[in-house]
């Protein structure tokens, strides 16, 4: 199984760690965002880089067609894997993702937001973030804590060269070509993506389900773990009989 | 160390101007988020008014240069009051044709390279600002501050610096190769590189880079052997270590410590006494910094804006804390703090002559750029201003650097005062 993170970077929360209790995950850092390898990021110029990049990743790891499970940006970069070369994927969840842009109810502009807007903006309808809004991050303050804002600005950074200014590249047009088993995961309460397009997901992507969470916001495997766990599990034993 | 006997060589120093909206209401920055990218238009735009803006400040700057102001210079923002010059050409050809009778420098600091596509067309509209102006360009050559690049036109900040770099080869190869040549970039792919017209001063104008602390930008401007300007609006004194850490930069990388390699931008208020200076210019300061440099300071570094050692190390010794910090702090700053603390320098001609001697001096500049329209300053003022300063502060100036070092970023024609061959036109009548 593939997991694919947010705009923001790998991060080892609550979801991942249990999801890779209980399976075996590959949870690549997008290219720059490797510790070390910050200039990993100016080997890819557009999409169409970053989807190869990620097709070679899964020969290099003997993956012929994974499970992938996306969130946010990873949710895009996931569909378009799903979409390029529909034999490499063998199901695909979708949690919260970015990609598509109807001008009436447009996606925030998640990647213009400072940490704590961020962090803010995702919340659900509790108002409280599942992510931790750190105290302001000085020269005073802990090493760790400085590098966990310099590992979110770079990530953020190296996300965005594929989405910036509008996360919208195009996805619309390519998402009808999915065949893998599809799941989308979305919060009803999600004010960076709003819950209407996950319709269009739907509509596109041949026999693909969905849930929603009442109250979660734009990160519900966050908010909700458990229950989005259980959720993705009962789908892959579906997928897999 | 080469050092060059010459006649005429002195600091420079030039007539700074950002064209702002110079009307905006006692509560903007309680009721807007910022200056810049989303202050709407439709509650706080007037065409009309905005056209006597560019009327007066060209006034004002050819005012300056007819005073004896060695440049004139524009900038380039969008999209925001506080520079209302989205292609600061268009004013430069106003300026080269209204000062051809005058040895004055037309400094375009300047086009932000990777906000126009392709860059050729910069590299053809300095091109003819210095033939209308007879070789009197100054090619500013700004990387673009993030709002501009990233917000308003929509640049990735992780690509910024290198289509910076791209767009620069691509206009000085423009501007000195002989062969009609393809260009196959990254971010610009050309078949054909034949730019008419050429400038007139070779190999290309004078090119000066604008930045506000940037290491990279130090090297680039060092390894290319461009001038660095500093631009900063909390004066001299909060400038130094910057521009020490400048100079060893120089040092080390083995390039002479001419002066003329390094330029600061200073606002500069002068009235009769120092007293009058803050009846005639403190709201107007004031409304600079409380006003116009409103904006969260989160938008001057989207994610991937600063390359990762500039991140590192901003976080780590507290720098990128402390611009945030700064900004703030200074909004509540009294009149006296700023003029004491030089971030204006402010007051009767003798104050102001020794406290830009100083900061000259201090900062090893040979570029010397003073913002003499600040804020909300209405049109006479601006010109009591300029006349002042021209009058009574720039005269005494004059010997700093002299004949000590050749100037080797300023228009040839300029380099030392003297008889010229003008174009041949006149000023037009206004």
């Amino acid at each position: 199984m593939v997991f694919l993170h947010g705009p923001s970077g790998l991060v080892w929360d609550p979801f991942l760690i249990r999801l890779a209790e209980r399976n075996r995950v590959f949870a690549p850092e997008h290219p720059g965002t490797s510790p070390g390898h910050e200039d990993a990021i100016k080997a890819l110029d557009e999409l169409w880089d970053l989807v190869l990049h990620y097709y070679d990743l899964f020969d290099e790891l003997g993956l012929k067609a994974p499970h992938v499970v996306g969130y946010s940006f990873g949710a895009m970069v996931a569909a378009e894997l799903a979409a390029t070369s529909p034999d490499r994927v063998g199901s695909l969840v979708l949690i919260s993702p970015i990609g598509l842009w109807h001008a009436d109810e447009p996606v925030a502009h998640y990647q213009m937001m400072s940490r704590e807007e961020l962090s803010a903006a995702i919340a659900g309808a509790s108002g409280t973030s599942p992510v931790a809004t750190t105290p302001a991050v000085t020269s005073e303050s802990d090493e760790a804590a400085q590098d966990e804002l310099i590992r979110w600005t770079w990530s953020m950074g190296c996300t965005s060269k594929f989405t910036w200014p509008i996360p919208e590249r195009g996805l619309h047009k390519r998402l009808h070509r999915v065949s893998a088993p599809t799941l989308i995961v979305a919060g009803d309460h999600d004010r960076v993506v709003p819950a209407t397009y996950m319709q269009q997901f739907v509509k596109e992507i041949s026999g693909a389900e969905q849930i929603t969470l009442e109250g979660a916001g734009h990160a519900p495997h966050l908010d909700r773990p458990a229950e989005v766990l259980e959720v993705i599990e009962r789908f892959h034993d579906n997928a897999e009989a | 160390m080469d050092r060059y006997k010459l006649g005429g060589w002195h600091v420079k120093i030039s007539m700074f101007h950002f064209m702002p909206h110079r009307d905006l209401p006692d509560d903007f920055e309680k009721r807007y988020r910022s200056a810049y990218v989303d202050v709407p238009w439709s509650e706080l735009g007037d065409s009309a008014m905005i056209g006597r803006y560019y009327n007066w400040g060209v006034d004002e700057l050819v005012f300056a240069a007819e005073a004896g102001l060695d440049g004139i210079c524009t900038n380039e923002h969008h999209q925001n009051v506080y520079g209302l010059m989205p292609n600061p050409n268009l004013i430069g050809s106003i300026l080269a044709r209204a000062t051809n009778h005058l040895d004055c420098a037309i400094v375009q600091l300047g086009c932000s390279l990777p906000l126009t596509a392709p860059p050729v067309r910069i590299a053809e509209e300095y091109a003819m600002l210095d033939c209308i102006s007879g070789g009197r360009l100054v090619a500013g050559m700004p990387i673009g501050i993030a709002m501009d690049a990233n917000m308003n036109y929509g640049i990735p900040p992780i690509e910024q610096r290198d289509r910076y770099y791209e767009a620069h080869d691509l206009i000085v190869q423009a501007w000195t190769r002989d062969d009609i040549f393809a260009f196959n970039g990254n971010y610009t792919q050309l078949p054909y590189v034949n730019v008419w017209p050429k400038p007139i001063q070779k190999p290309y104008p004078p090119i000066w880079i604008p930045g506000a602390g940037s290491s990279s930008t130090w090297k680039f401007a060092a390894d290319n052997d461009y001038a660095y300007q500093f631009l900063s609006y909390y004066g001299w004194l909060n400038s130094k270590a910057m521009m020490d850490g400048f100079w060893d930069f120089v040092e080390t990388s083995g390039h002479d410590a001419n002066p003329f390699r390094a330029g600061f931008l200073q606002l500069v208020v002068v009235s009769e006494t120092d007293e009058q200076a803050q009846k005639d210019y403190e709201q107007h300061i004031r409304y600079f910094y409380n006003k116009l440099q409103h904006l969260p300071p989160h938008d001057l570094f989207p994610p991937g804006h600063q390359d990762f050692v500039s991140l590192e190390r901003g976080v780590r010794n507290g720098l990128t804390e402390s611009i945030a910090a700064q900004h703030e702090t200074v909004k509540y700053m009294s009149y006296g703090d700023l003029v004491e603390q030089q971030f204006v320098i402010a007051g009767s001609p003798a104050t102001v002559r020794d406290q830009l001697r100083e900061a000259a001096t201090q900062l090893r500049v040979g570029n010397l750029m003073v913002l003499l329209h600040i804020g909300s300053m209405p049109h006479e003022l601006t010109l009591k201003n300029i006349d002042l300063f021209a009058r009574e502060v720039q005269p005494y100036l004059t010997d700093l650097w002299e004949d000590e070092w050749e100037n080797k970023w300023w228009p040839e024609r300029l380099r030392s005062r003297g008889e010229h061959e003008t174009t041949g036109t006149v000023a037009p009548a206004n």
